[in-house]
């Protein structure tokens, strides 16, 4: 990189905000996704919002891309460093700025752990919903960029629900607001646009979260079935007496030995594990998990369990957060998938991992959000072993194939990012993403915010998209979007 | 035919456009524009209602490179929202783009067109026990794009959210005829940009929705609403902020202020019998000083009742303005207070219904037309010093004209930006929304 550049980068942080040493650098290189590896030609660290606006006009000015980043535990590379580009770390961004509990906002830079904001409203009585299974580590920046959910969204909806307001800075260095601490703020929804935008519209230098109460109980469920099948038809018979449970969690075999294994979480040793977490107001909870209760009866269920403390209840979740890692215990190298299928395809798609993973010689543990039919296949390999990460890697990707043609979606909350960037034209046509990358131009049109992901190819913004041709089979009426 | 007196931009040599776009769809579909189909005062030429949403995407792409200007219209219940156009040659109907095409009622989806009218689409939802939890104005008229667009929200909002986080997938029709779909038919999905949120609450200035698809909700078995007389605003508000800071797990909460008489605070909670008993006594303990009085559920239509006779088919006689603000849930005391001192002095009547979020809606009038817009004006410039927003839904005849949506802030270049995008002719609703776009 430029001698100049750097000076000028110094110049506005400090020399404790610009790394340049390439075994620093190293650090950087990839994000919780390790098989993709950049090394940045520099790192920087601002501790604030003029900070962050005027890296990126020099970056603007020089042409140099930049990636954001948080925590860096993404799981689609998105904060895979761009080749002769910087990285805009925000982890030194990390106060919570303003705790307003009558109206339930709270400010915060994009540096804040997401479980800080829960631990300092709790005391209050409050809590922030999103719980991606890395919340202990992962940034709220971060989880603004990948719109990350967690369990508990079936209930209580994603970061995107949560998240009213931002400031941002544009990818030319301009400071835009978008949203507010008030509702329906006049103007374009930019906020809903920009969550999930995977650090491709510019950098969230300060964010307005809504805060939920804690409610007054929450009770959590565990039931043992011969199979996830079975389990997942009591998922069906649950939501289909009308209740919103806070959560609704699957495990299959392979899953429960991992987690078993690696934290002891007392899960029961079956073939599918289902775990429902009601909560509420007690009288209305006590009657919704009998009712519960019966149902997973009803569905075969063995065992059941209640966790009746605070502390069985962590434990019940601490084995489900701590699945994707605890893999490593059972297989030396493992991918973890991210796929969505509209809930009542979950038999079916059952049925063919299975069938996928005994033809290749894999083995895959399942993991998912059952209530909204988010899946987590966990594809277990050895990458010692000639041919099986290829296989493993065709394995992974035949399963998001078949997730879009159950008319799902090819991640859930992962996000796209590198990793499944090509996969996003089996899932969209190209009118579907050229309109998304004109929005993107609006943004950034000289593409330097986190570009080359997200989409298949680039775009240049000054390009003329092509006349809208309806495909054949839709003139035909054979197909339908969607 | 005659042609109609049309107070458009339409330019001698435009004859050609018309010719083209009449080769679109049937005769049937296409019909001059008149007294009725005016859009703030403005009388377009046509009306086109597209059978199919290829048929629309080529109406609005022969229309744009023709330089006419288009109103996207679903029933017209709101269609005197944000200012009015600067141009309206064509409308472009979705009267017939109104089927449901999947209800998928055990992933609890709906997939459904834009001109379907809202409560033809929830009694079809509630035959399988879901609803799509919204309460918009005029559902037997008002179309599920024309929702969309307004973003129209009423009292489930507290507890379901708003329209922007129940729709998850959507098919919009661009100026030069794209067809793009976004999102998809479930409801956890973070592939791409999330368009559906871009397009609702656009007021169609971005595309023209075709179709869109919803999250549901199980209907609830049982409903039980309480009101409570409260003392003053004060009082009122105090309630609102303890339910919110209480264990309840309501679905609607809201106040109704009318002038000087004590406002009064509505609060409705569905579940199992023993979940509503126990509810019931939490209330009844958090609501002192304020007195319970008679529950009518019909006051979960304040809102509607408010527009009164501003329905769809009705004017008010005398001059009335109909707004909607939002402030901080702690600040609809203050808000209301300071409405009353400013509408006193000037002898205006006001009534108001404000949602636990925030989101209020108030009448003004009937009263001097003068003193309407003085009030608008002054009330405005107040809250967005606060940085609360303010936006004119509705002047009766005989008002003068106001800026419709206030201030939108430093983000206006970037919506500008994407309206240049997407819409680089300023072929949709021209002028009609936010800093002149």
């Amino acid at each position: 990189m430029d001698p100049r550049i750097l000076q000028e980068f110094r110049a506005i942080t400090d020399d404790r905000g610009l790394i340049t040493s390439p075994e620093q650098l190293k650090t950087y290189e990839c994000d919780g996704l390790t098989n993709f590896r950049v090394v940045p030609d520099a790192v920087l660290l601002p501790t604030s919002t003029e900070q962050v606006q005027a890296i990126v006009r020099v970056c603007h000015r020089a042409g140099i891309p930049f990636v954001a980043r948080g925590s860096g535990t993404g799981l689609s590379g998105g904060a895979l460093p761009v080749k002769s580009g910087v990285v805009i770390s925000t982890a030194r961004m990390n106060r919570i700025l303003e705790v307003d509990l009558p109206n339930a906002r709270v400010v915060v830079e994009p540096g804040v752990i997401n479980s800080e904001v829960t631990e300092r409203v709790a005391p209050l009585g409050f809590f922030y919903a999103p719980d991606p299974s890395s919340q202990s580590v992962c940034s709220i920046g971060g989880n603004v960029a990948e719109n990350a959910g967690g369990a508990h969204c079936l209930k209580y909806g994603f970061t995107t629900t949560h998240v009213l307001g931002l400031e941002v800075v544009l990818p030319d260095g301009s400071l835009a607001h978008l949203g507010d601490k008030t509702l329906d703020a006049p103007g374009y929804d930019l906020t809903g646009v920009f969550v999930g935008s995977e650090g491709t519209l510019g950098i969230a230098t300060k964010i307005i979260l809504r805060i939920v109460k804690r409610p007054e109980c929450i009770h959590t469920l565990l039931a043992a079935f011969g199979s996830t099948i079975e389990a997942g038809a009591a998922v069906s018979d649950i939501i289909g007496a009308g209740m919103l449970p806070a959560a609704i969690e699957m495990m299959d075999n392979l899953a429960i030995q991992a987690a078993e294994a690696a934290v002891h979480a007392n899960y029961p040793n079956c073939g599918g594990l289902l775990l429902v977490e009601l909560d509420g107001p007690i009288a209305e909870v006590e009657a919704l998990m009998r009712e519960v209760d019966a149902i997973c009866r009803r569905c075969g269920a063995k065992e059941i369990k209640v966790a009746q403390t605070d502390a069985e209840r962590a434990l019940v979740w601490k084995g489900r957060k701590a699945a994707f890692a605890a893999v490593g215990r059972i297989s030396p190298n493992y991918i973890v998938q991210d796929g969505v299928i509209p809930r009542t395809a979950l038999p079916r798609l059952m049925n063919e991992i299975e069938r996928l993973g005994v033809e290749a010689g894999i083995r895959v543990a399942n993991v998912f959000h059952a209530g909204d039919g988010n899946l987590h296949p966990l594809v277990l390999y050895d990458r010692r072993i000639e041919g099986q990460e290829h296989a493993a890697e065709v394995l992974a990707n035949r399963i998001l194939e078949l997730c879009i043609e159950a008319g799902g979606s090819i991640t859930g909350e992962h996000g796209v990012g590198e990793e499944k960037k090509m996969m996003m034209s089996k899932m969209y046509a190209e009118p579907d993403l050229e309109t998304m990358q004109r929005v993107r131009c609006a943004f950034d049109p000289k593409q330097l915010a986190n570009p080359t992901k997200v989409f298949p190819r680039p775009r240049l913004c000054g390009e003329v998209p092509g006349k809208y041709e309806p495909h054949p089979l839709e003139v035909a009426g054979i197909a339908e979007r969607f | 035919m005659t042609p109609l007196p049309s107070a458009t931009g339409t330019q001698p040599g435009t004859a050609g456009v018309w010719d083209e776009l009449r080769t679109i769809g049937s005769s049937e579909q296409w019909r001059d524009a008149g007294p009725e189909d005016t859009v703030a005062g403005m009388q377009p030429r046509m009306v086109f209602e597209p059978e199919n949403e290829i048929e629309l995407a080529a109406a609005l792409r022969c229309a744009d490179s023709g330089r006419l200007s288009v109103i996207p219209r679903g029933s017209g219940s709101k269609d005197a929202w944000g200012n009015p156009p600067v141009q309206a040659d064509l409308i472009l109907s979705t009267a017939r783009l109104n089927r449901i095409i999947e209800h998928a009622w055990a992933d609890l989806t709906v997939s459904v067109e834009a001109g379907c009218p809202f409560s033809t689409l929830q009694n079809l939802l509630a035959q399988h026990g879901q609803r799509i939890a919204v309460d918009p104005l005029w559902p037997e008229q008002a179309t599920v794009g024309g929702i969309l667009s307004t973003n129209d929200s009423g009292t489930l909002r507290i507890r379901y959210g708003a329209l922007r986080d129940l729709i998850i997938g959507v098919t919009i029709a661009l100026p030069d005829g794209t067809l793009a779909s976004s999102g998809g038919k479930v409801v956890k999905n973070v592939a791409g940009y999330d368009l559906p949120k871009l397009v609702t609450g656009a007021l169609g200035t971005l595309g023209v929705i075709t179709r869109a698809v919803f999250r549901l909700h199980p209907l609830p078995h049982n409903v039980r609403s309480f009101t409570f007389v409260t003392r003053d605003a004060a009082d009122a508000n105090r309630l609102v902020l303890a339910a919110q800071d209480s264990k309840l797990a309501h679905t609607g909460l809201q106040v109704r202020f009318n002038s000087g008489a004590r406002p009064e605070v509505d609060i409705r909670f569905d579940g199992t019998d023993a979940g509503l008993v126990a509810q019931t006594e939490t209330l009844r303990k958090l609501a002192p000083p304020a007195t319970e009085a008679q529950a009518n559920d019909d006051v979960w239509h304040g809102r509607q009742h408010l527009f009164g006779a501003a329905t769809p088919t009705a004017q008010d006689s005398q001059p009335a303005a109909i707004a909607k603000f939002s402030v901080l849930p702690a600040s609809i005391a203050s808000t209301c207070e300071r409405l009353h001192n400013l509408a006193e002095p000037l002898n205006v009547h006001w009534s108001a219904v404000v949602q636990g979020t925030g989101l209020g809606w108030i009448r003004l009038g009937p009263a001097n037309a003068n003193a309407i817009q003085q009030l608008l004006q002054t009330l405005r410039s107040q809250l967005e010093a606060a940085e609360e927003s303010f936006v004119v839904q509705y002047r009766s005849p005989g008002m003068p004209e106001i800026e419709a949506w206030g201030d939108p802030g430093d983000a206006l270049p970037l919506m500008l930006s994407v309206k240049q995008q997407l819409d680089p002719k300023k072929t949709l609703n021209p002028g009609r929304f936010v800093g002149g776009i």
